[in-house]
């Protein structure tokens, strides 16, 4: 059933990462262990509904962002 | 005082005390002086997840956003551009149209930059936002705000987190009189007497951060903090004496040998 996928490189947070061809933003985040509710997502600049988490497929060079909220008052923890 | 309750764009609140959720050692010191407060409003930031280290615990852990409304900030943004970009993101990370508008114009002083928050405000509240603007002591700028659709304005004390109390009263009395929309002093505030000032003054809240997350013994001071800001705001609806420049009786002349 599984055939071999090519893989990608996606820029997550920042990072490079190689992922599996085909993945979903939601599978990127299961497998991140990061929680869809909590968090915001932003594609190549797109901020995506959480609905389009299960459709959206990454593809080789993609941005991702994933932010949520830390502790903050004025001007953040930074 | 369970009928003198703040209310901006239709929401209730129970506290006149915003708190952040910046600066504490550990979360659970942030929830320990965020109950000791009183404050049903918490101020949080919009920041990557750390993706490499999911072991670190999440804020909302600790703080229940059932419990609390959740009031994200865009603090750290320079540009119109960042603080609309990071407002979206908040929204589509949260639950509400909420969003405490910081376009920061200077990093020395974190002055806003009233201009670009205008701009930013103007086009987040033409997307739906309820924008509740961080901005100078500034009655006009106040009254821009107000006049472009901002349901609330939040007027600094003095910079963010320098903990000098109010440094322009007058300033801050004339944006009480002159704009008919709940007034939240912010940023600034020392310690309790700073914050029972600004709601003598007639301030509706007051959010801190520095202040209480920087005191030596938070938690003591976050109820210090609550005390002050309930002090300040029945003395403000009570109504003070007049301040005269000689002494008047309190005991009668009359009956006296």
């Amino acid at each position: 059933m599984t055939s071999v996928q090519d893989a990608i490189h996606i820029h997550v947070n920042g990072q490079v990462r190689t992922w599996r061809s085909g993945a979903t933003v939601a599978d990127l985040l299961q497998d991140l262990d990061i929680q869809t509710e909590r968090v915001a997502v932003e594609l190549n600049l797109e901020i995506l509904d959480r609905a389009a988490f299960g459709q959206r497929q990454l593809k080789e060079g993609d941005r991702v962002e994933i932010l949520g909220f830390i502790g903050g008052g004025a001007f953040g923890a930074l | 005082m369970t009928d003198d309750r703040l209310m901006i764009a239709g929401r209730e609140f129970k506290s006149r005390l915003w708190v952040g959720t910046g600066k504490y050692k550990d979360f659970v010191e942030t929830k320990k002086a965020i109950e000791a407060s009183g404050a049903d409003v918490v101020t949080v930031a919009v920041r990557r997840v750390n993706i490499t280290d999911r072991s670190q615990d999440n804020l909302l852990d600790y703080i229940d956003p059932k419990k609390y409304t959740i009031l994200p900030n865009t603090a750290g943004c320079y540009t119109v551009e960042d603080a609309v970009r990071y407002s979206r993101l908040a929204r589509a990370a949260g639950v509400s149209d909420l969003v405490k508008l910081e376009v920061i114009g200077d990093e020395r002083t974190l002055f806003p930059d009233t201009a670009g928050l205008i701009e930013a405000a103007k086009i987040l509240i033409k997307e739906g936002f309820i924008v509740l603007p961080y901005t100078n002591d500034d009655p006009i700028v106040a009254k821009k705000l107000v006049d472009i659709g901002c349901p609330a304005v939040m007027p600094l004390a003095a910079p963010i987190g320098s903990g000098l109390g109010i440094r322009n009263p007058y300033n801050l009395k004339i944006i009480m009189e002159t704009v008919k929309v709940p007034i939240i002093v912010d940023a600034g505030v020392g310690t309790a007497s700073d914050a029972a000032l600004a709601m003598e003054y007639g301030a509706d809240a007051v959010l801190m951060n520095t202040a209480i997350a920087g005191a030596q013994d938070p938690i003591a001071m976050a109820e210090a903090m609550k005390f002050a800001v309930h002090a300040g705001r029945l003395a403000y609806k009570a109504g003070r004496i007049p301040k005269k420049l000689y002494a008047t009786a309190s005991s009668p002349i009359e009956g006296m040998l």
